[in-house]
């Protein structure tokens, strides 16, 4: 089976959000979660940089470790997934996250939050491939149509790469060397603990 | 002279034509294939050393989005799956094995006298309302709180998914809630009974004697013991932690960051791991521990002889005050 990672392309990135975007419909995301994000660091400055960044599906995940209820499970893909219906909200998995990939809905009172929600690598959940249920929780399961994640591939530079870790790092690799420079695999190292050399 | 001069301008010219040849060649050849225009921008690992983390600027409202990378939170992972439960494990089980081995030791701590028959009120309903408001808080607060560290690795897999799911959330409710009662169950302690618990020297010659416990000695002791008084500042003080930093975890990230919230839930899970490991030797003591210890807190009235072999001073102190006998009451 693959192993299915995402790649920023940081030296693509021009921060147009399409990614974001993307997932929000895709996935009919409501107001106030947001499964993907683009940052930039040293914005407006020399140097200045973009990095699209969302749940990693870190190899041993540390959300999954740290869950009180075992809500997590990784499928045959590594893609990291959980079940909101075993979720009671905790936030454990925030503080956990290097890349914080959980978003909570913010239900009742004071900082109650509801089921945790993050990026599904568009593979849906535990229920029923593509099910009316399936949708309403977790959104689209494209990876069970055999489509790759829509921020991937709507990403306008191509900055962003989704798909199998072998694949998409032999992608970077030859434009990194076609180019002549690469700013590396950004959270390679803290989600998987290895890198792509450039 | 002119020729001069146009022969020497001819040779100066081709002198430097030579010149700027020989220097133009090296600067060519080092001139790389292809320029890399992000060369002084920020490097992840970089950023990594020097901040522990990469910031930025981001374009959601949610601020916390704009931490791309924040490795500290396997960390915290380390901490909560593996130190906590180390030093949860010692602090409780050691307590329960302490106990045990000193009840097979020393047994109930009798009334040496015997009962007298006469008793005196020790708790008013007030006070018992408050310690048994707080105390019922307490145990469920340590259950509920428990079961987010012990409860997955002990029972999740024999009770299902599902029903470790409805406990726990249950749980997690109940956590949340009777966190109000709690703390005004200890502000209410810290200020009614403040005035008995200041430590003084008499506390320094009861520690000396073994308290009572140790030995068969009887130490004098005014309303509360040296050993009470550790008790009531370990409610004061604990109680203190666990709900100051329990209600940063209830708010999460009202003027918290990241760091401030990994730390307020490690601080009350270890203070409320040594509170609960305190809070047994004192459900000991007060109950299989000594006998006549109970009815104190139970009916608030304490045996004349149980006061005066464990606090001699206070019986003193009230009998003086009331020299009737306090509220004697026949023998049942």
């Amino acid at each position: 089976m693959a192993r299915m990672k995402f790649l920023c392309d940081a030296d693509r990135c021009i921060e147009c959000n399409a990614c974001v975007t993307a997932c929000k419909n895709e996935h009919e995301v409501p107001w106030g979660i947001n499964r993907r994000r683009v940052v930039t660091l040293n914005d407006g400055k020399p140097g200045e940089r973009s990095v699209s960044m969302a749940c990693m599906h870190c190899t041993d995940a540390p959300c999954a470790a740290v869950c009180p209820v075992n809500c997590f499970y990784t499928t045959a893909d590594a893609v990291v997934l959980h079940s909101k219906d075993l979720c009671i909200g905790c936030g454990y998995c925030f503080y956990a996250c290097p890349f914080g990939a959980p978003q909570y809905p913010k239900v009742g009172n004071f900082g109650s939050r509801g089921k945790m929600d993050k990026c599904t690598f568009c593979a849906g959940g535990p229920e029923a491939d593509n099910s009316k249920e399936e949708f309403e929780k977790y959104g689209a399961n494209r990876l069970a149509e055999g489509k790759l994640p829509l921020c991937a591939e709507m990403c306008s530079t191509k900055s962003l790469l989704a798909g199998d870790s072998d694949v998409i790092a032999q992608i970077y690799k030859e434009r990194v060397s076609k180019r002549g420079y690469g700013s590396g695999a950004w959270g390679w190292q803290t989600a998987y603990k290895e890198t792509i050399a450039t | 002279m002119s020729k001069l001069v146009a022969h020497m301008r001819l040779i100066a010219g081709a002198l430097a034509l030579a010149f700027m040849v020989a220097i133009s060649a090296p600067v060519s050849a080092q001139q790389p294939s292809s320029v890399n225009p992000t060369a002084d921008a920020v490097k992840e690992q970089q950023l990594l050393q020097q901040l522990k983390a990469i910031q930025g600027r981001g374009t959601i409202p949610d601020v916390k989005s704009y931490t791309i990378e924040h490795p500290a939170g396997r960390e915290w992972q380390q901490f909560h799956n593996v130190t906590l439960r180390w030093i949860g494990g010692i602090a409780i089980l050691g307590m329960l094995a302490l106990l045990l081995i000193f009840y097979l030791w020393r047994g109930m701590v009798m009334i040496k006298s015997g009962r007298s028959g006469r008793k005196i009120v020790r708790f008013n309903a007030f006070e018992r309302f408050v310690h048994w408001m707080t105390a019922t808080c307490f145990i469920i607060l340590a259950i509920s709180g428990l079961n987010i560290t012990f409860g997955r690795p002990l029972f999740a897999a024999t009770v299902g998914s599902e029903a470790f799911t409805t406990w726990s959330e249950w749980a997690k409710y109940a956590h949340n809630y009777l966190s109000f009662p709690f703390t005004i169950g200890v502000v209410l302690i810290f200020l009614m009974w403040i005035g008995g618990n200041i430590p003084n020297s008499i506390d320094v010659e009861w520690f000396k004697r073994g308290g009572g416990i140790v030995g068969d000695d009887h130490p004098p002791a005014y309303r509360f013991n040296g050993g009470q008084k550790a008790i009531y500042w370990i409610v004061v003080l604990g109680g203190a932690g666990v709900a100051i930093t329990g209600y940063v975890l209830m708010f999460p990230f009202y003027g918290t960051g990241i760091d401030s919230m990994q730390y307020a839930q490690m601080i009350h899970a270890v203070v409320a791991m040594l509170f609960v490991a305190a809070m047994l030797g004192h459900i000991y003591i007060g109950t299989i521990g000594m006998e006549g210890a109970f009815e104190a807190m139970g009916e608030g009235t304490v045996d004349i002889n149980w006061a005066k072999e464990h606090h001699s001073l206070w019986l003193e102190d009230e009998m003086g005050r009331n020299p009737k006998g306090a509220r004697a009451q026949p023998a049942e």
